[in-house]
C-alpha cells in the first residue's frame, strides 16, 4: 500500500498565499534537498507540500492557488535541480484522470489515487473507445451488471494507450441498455490488475504498438470505484474529454518548435535538398507554423489571465493537419533517402526517442494526430456547432433506447 | 500587479482600454457606415467618407492614438491603432486611415517633421505619402520624380488613400517635399480601382511647387519604416474583414433553408466554416503579434510583419471568397455587400508587395537559403 498521509505543516499552518509562495518553496527546498533525497521520496514530499499542482485543493497535492502560480514553483524547483515526475510517461493520468477525479471523485477516492498518480508510481489509461464505438463513443456496448457490492464488466475496448503499463483505468460501461444511449452509461475506475483484464498490443502502421486492445471478461469492479451516479457516466466522460483537448503548454513554445524544426534544419543542412517547388511550400508551412505558435501562445496568455478562449479545439485540429503536411514535405526533400526506414519490428515505442527516428516515421505517425483524441471531423463539428452556433445534423439516435438502435 | 509571475515577452491579448476603444469605434461605424452608403459612395464623385473621417479622426481622436499627448496625440500605442483598423476592416469603411493615420504619420515621425505631425494629430489634415500602393518596405523605391528649382516633375502611379489628401509627402532621394495637391502643376487622376472603397490615384507633377522639408532625417529610411508599419497594421484590418465575412456567413447559413433544413446543418458547409474559424484565430495571433512588435519597437518586427501580411492576406481573401460562395446567388450580386469585401480582400493582398514577396523576404531573415540554380 502507498503511504497517503498529508503533510501536517500544510494543513495546520497558515494558508500559503501567492505572495508567500517563493518563500514557501525556498523553505521546502531547505528541508528537502533533491541532491540527497531519493527521487520518489522527493516527489511524494512535493505532493504532500501542495507543490504538485498548486491550483488543486490542500490535501490533493495543491494549495488552492491560481494555476498561473505553478510557474513560480516549477522555475524554483528546476533551478534547484529537482527531479520531475516524468509527465510524458503518464499523460492520461495527469491530463485526464486527475482533473476527472478532482471534479467527480469522493474525498476517499482522491486520497487513494491522486498522489501515486502524480508521482508516476501508478500509470493510468482510459477504457473508452470500442471497435464499434469510436467517434460515436456514447454508442458503446461494454456491459456492467451489479452483483452484490461489485459490478461485473464484460466487453472489448481499443486504442488504449499505456494499458500495458497502467495500474488503473478510467472505464465507461453500459449499465442500462433500455434507455437512450447517453443515459445508460456509468463511469468507473478499473484496477488493471484485476482477473479477467487481458491487454493485447495493437500494432499500428508505424510497426510499433503504442496502443492496446483490452478484453474485459467478467472483471469485478467494486461499487466504491464508481465516479458519479449510476447512469450519469456521460457527464463524467464529457469532463474527461474536455480535459483531453484543453492541453495547454506550460511554457511558451520556441519558434520552430515541433515538426517544422526538423524540416527547417534539414533545408539548412545541405544545399542539394533545396528545390524551387519545395522552397515555396517550406516557407508557407513555416509561416503557418509560426501563426500556430502565436495562436497557442495567445491561448496560454488567455488561460493565465483567467479568460480561457474556445480556441483549444482549433489548435488540436490545426496542429495535426500542419504536422502531416510538414512531415510529408520533409520526406519529399530527402528524395531517395526518404525511401529508407529504420525499423519495422513489432515493439513498444520508446516515448523519448522520436528525434532519432527518420522522417518516414514522422510522416506515418502524424497520420494518427488527426484521429486520436477526437478526429478532425469531430473537431470541426464541435467548432461549428458549439462555437459558431450552427445547427447539428438531424439524427435519430438520441431518443431511441440503446438496445433498439440498428447496429 | 501579481508579483513573481513572468510576463510574456509579447502581449497578444486585448487590454481593457483596447476593448473600450473598439466599442467606441464600432458604435460610430454602426451608426455612420452601413454598407449601402459605402456602396453609394463608391459610385459617387468622392469615394472617401469625409464626415466619417471627421467623426473618427477628429471627434473620437483616432487619428493620432499612438502619438505622444504633448503634440496632440492620445499617448497610446500602435496596438490601439490596430484595433481601430480591425473595426474599419469589419465595416469596410472608406476612410484613408491606413494611409494617413499610419503610413503618413509614421513617415512624418521618422523624418522628424514636428509641425506636420501636430497637424496630423488633430485629424484636421489628411496626408498621403506619394508611393505606389504595391511597394514593399524592403525595396528601394524607383525614382520617378525629379526636382528643379523647388518644383517637382514626374509621375507616381497607383497611390492609395491619396484621393482625399490635403497634403502630399513626396520622397525624392533622401529629401522630402511637401506638395499641395490642389496646386497648379499637380494632377491627381482617380484610377478605376479593383477596390473602390480604397481608391487609387495617379499623381502627376508638372513643375509643381513643392516645399523641401529642411533639416529632416533621410526619406529612404522613413519610407521603409512607414511602409513596414503599414504592412504590419494592414494585417489587423484584414483580420476585421475576415471576421465580418465569417460572422455574416454563419448568420446566413443558420436561417437559409434548402431541402427542408437549415443550410448550416450540412456538414460539408459547417466544416468549411470551422476551418475558416481556425485560420482566423491564427490571423488574430499573427496580427496582434505584428502590432505589438511595432508598438514595442521589437527587433522581431520584420519577421512579424512578413508572417502577418502573408497569413492575414490569404485568410482575408479566403474568408471573402467563402462569403460570396456560401451566399449562393445573392452573394454574386451588386445588391449584397460580399463583393465589396471580396474586392477589398484581394486588393489588400496586393498592397505593400504581397504575400509571396514577403515570404521570399522572410527567408533571408530566418536563414532558409534560396535554392541554388544547380538543383533545377
Amino acid at each position: 500500500m502507498t503511504d497517503t498521509t498529508t503533510d501536517a505543516a500544510v494543513s495546520a499552518g497558515d494558508p500559503v498565499t501567492e505572495d508567500g509562495l517563493p518563500t514557501y518553496v525556498a523553505d521546502f527546498l531547505n528541508t528537502h534537498d533533491p541532491a540527497t533525497m531519493p527521487r520518489i521520496d522527493f516527489l511524494r514530499a512535493r505532493f504532500d507540500a501542495g507543490l504538485a499542482w498548486v491550483h488543486y485543493p490542500i490535501g490533493c497535492g495543491g494549495l488552492g492557488l491560481d494555476a498561473a502560480a505553478q510557474s513560480i514553483v516549477d522555475a524554483a524547483l528546476e533551478a534547484a535541480g529537482a527531479p520531475d515526475n516524468a509527465p510524458h510517461r503518464n499523460v492520461i493520468g495527469l491530463g485526464m484522470a486527475a482533473p476527472t477525479l478532482l471534479a467527480h471523485g469522493t474525498p476517499e477516492q482522491q486520497r487513494q489515487w491522486l498522489r501515486p498518480l502524480w508521482t508516476g508510481e501508478e500509470i493510468w489509461c482510459q477504457l473508452f473507445s470500442e471497435p464499434a464505438a469510436g467517434s460515436d463513443l456514447a454508442s458503446l456496448g461494454t456491459k456492467a451488471v451489479p452483483d452484490g457490492t461489485d459490478w461485473v464488466v464484460n466487453g472489448q475496448k481499443v486504442w488504449t494507450s499505456l494499458a500495458h503499463e497502467a495500474s488503473w483505468a478510467l472505464l465507461i460501461a453500459r449499465t442500462d441498455p433500455t434507455v437512450p444511449k447517453h443515459r445508460g452509461l456509468t463511469y468507473f475506475v478499473c484496477d488493471m490488475r484485476s482477473p479477467g483484464v487481458d491487454v493485447r498490443a495493437l500494432r499500428q502502421l508505424t510497426g510499433e504498438a503504442e496502443f492496446n486492445e483490452v478484453f474485459l471478461d467478467n472483471v469485478r469492479v467494486p461499487d466504491d470505484n464508481r465516479l458519479g451516479e449510476v447512469g450519469a457516466g456521460w457527464k463524467v466522460t464529457q469532463s474527461t474529454l474536455m480535459n483531453e483537448r484543453v492541453a495547454i503548454g506550460a511554457g511558451a513554445a520556441p519558434r520552430e518548435g515541433g515538426p517544422i524544426g526538423f524540416l527547417a534544419d534539414l533545408w539548412r543542412q545541405d544545399e542539394t535538398y533545396r528545390t524551387i517547388g519545395s522552397f515555396d511550400k517550406l516557407v508557407q508551412l513555416w509561416v503557418e507554423a509560426e501563426t500556430m505558435r502565436l495562436t497557442t501562445e495567445r491561448l496560454r496568455q488567455q488561460a493565465v489571465a483567467g479568460t480561457p478562449g474556445p480556441e483549444g479545439s482549433g489548435s488540436k485540429l490545426a496542429y495535426s493537419l500542419l504536422a502531416q503536411r510538414v512531415s510529408s514535405l520533409e520526406l519529399d526533400i530527402l528524395g531517395e533517402q526518404g525511401l529508407r526506414f529504420d525499423d519495422w519490428s513489432f515493439r513498444r515505442p520508446n516515448l523519448d526517442d522520436e528525434h532519432n527516428r527518420p522522417a518516414g516515421y514522422r510522416f506515418l505517425r502524424t497520420k494518427g494526430n488527426s484521429i486520436e483524441g477526437g478526429t478532425s471531423e469531430i473537431m470541426r463539428n464541435i467548432i461549428s456547432e458549439r462555437i459558431l452556433g450552427l445547427p447539428s445534423e438531424s439524427r435519430t439516435d438520441t431518443t431511441t433506447p440503446w438496445n433498439e438502435l440498428p447496429r | 500587479m501579481t508579483t513573481g509571475i513572468e510576463r510574456p515577452p509579447t502581449d497578444l491579448l486585448y487590454s481593457e482600454q483596447e476593448e473600450f476603444l473598439r466599442e467606441t469605434v464600432r458604435d460610430v461605424l454602426n451608426k455612420a457606415c452601413d454598407w449601402t452608403s459605402v456602396l453609394a459612395l463608391t459610385e459617387s464623385e468622392s469615394a472617401i467618407d469625409r464626415a466619417l473621417w471627421r467623426t473618427l479622426a477628429v471627434e473620437v481622436g483616432g487619428a493620432a492614438l499612438a502619438l505622444p499627448d504633448d503634440i496632440g496625440g492620445a499617448g497610446a500605442t500602435w496596438r490601439e491603432t490596430a484595433v481601430v483598423l480591425e473595426e474599419l476592416g469589419r465595416s469596410i469603411a472608406p476612410v484613408p486611415y491606413l494611409g494617413s493615420a499610419v503610413v503618413a504619420t509614421i513617415y512624418a515621425q521618422e523624418i522628424g517633421a514636428g509641425d506636420l505631425l501636430a497637424n496630423l494629430a488633430t485629424g484636421e489634415t489628411i496626408a498621403a505619402v506619394a508611393v505606389p500602393a504595391g511597394a514593399p518596405w524592403f525595396r528601394p523605391l524607383r525614382q520617378t520624380v525629379t526636382v528643379t528649382d523647388s518644383t517637382l516633375t514626374g509621375t507616381v502611379a497607383s497611390v492609395a488613400d491619396a484621393a482625399a489628401a490635403d497634403i502630399l509627402l513626396v520622397p525624392v532621394g533622401e529629401d522630402t517635399y511637401l506638395v499641395d495637391p490642389a496646386a497648379a502643376g499637380v494632377r491627381c487622376t482617380p484610377v478605376v480601382s479593383l477596390d473602390e472603397t480604397r481608391p487609387l490615384v495617379d499623381i502627376e507633377f508638372n513643375a509643381a511647387p513643392a516645399q523641401r522639408l529642411e533639416g529632416t532625417r533621410p526619406a529612404g529610411d522613413a519610407t521603409a519604416a512607414a511602409l513596414r508599419a503599414g504592412t504590419a497594421l494592414l494585417a489587423s484590418e484584414q483580420l476585421g474583414l475576415a471576421e465580418h465575412c465569417l460572422t455574416a456567413t454563419v448568420e446566413y447559413l443558420r436561417v437559409r433553408r434548402q431541402f427542408g433544413r437549415a443550410l448550416g446543418s450540412y456538414q460539408a458547409l459547417k466544416h468549411r466554416l470551422a476551418d475558416l474559424w481556425v485560420q482566423i484565430n491564427q490571423a488574430r495571433a499573427a496580427a496582434r503579434y505584428a502590432a505589438d512588435c511595432l508598438a514595442t519597437g521589437s527587433d522581431d518586427l520584420a519577421v512579424a510583419t512578413a508572417v502577418a501580411h502573408s497569413w492575414c492576406s490569404e485568410v482575408a481573401l479566403h474568408a471573402a471568397e467563402e462569403y460570396v460562395q456560401l451566399h449562393g446567388g445573392i452573394g454574386f450580386t451588386w445588391e449584397h455587400p460580399a463583393h465589396l469585401y471580396l474586392k477589398r480582400a484581394k486588393s489588400s493582398t496586393l498592397m505593400f508587395g504581397g504575400p509571396d514577396v514577403h515570404r521570399t523576404h522572410l527567408t533571408g531573415l530566418i536563414d532558409l537559403p534560396l535554392p541554388t540554380l544547380e538543383n533545377i
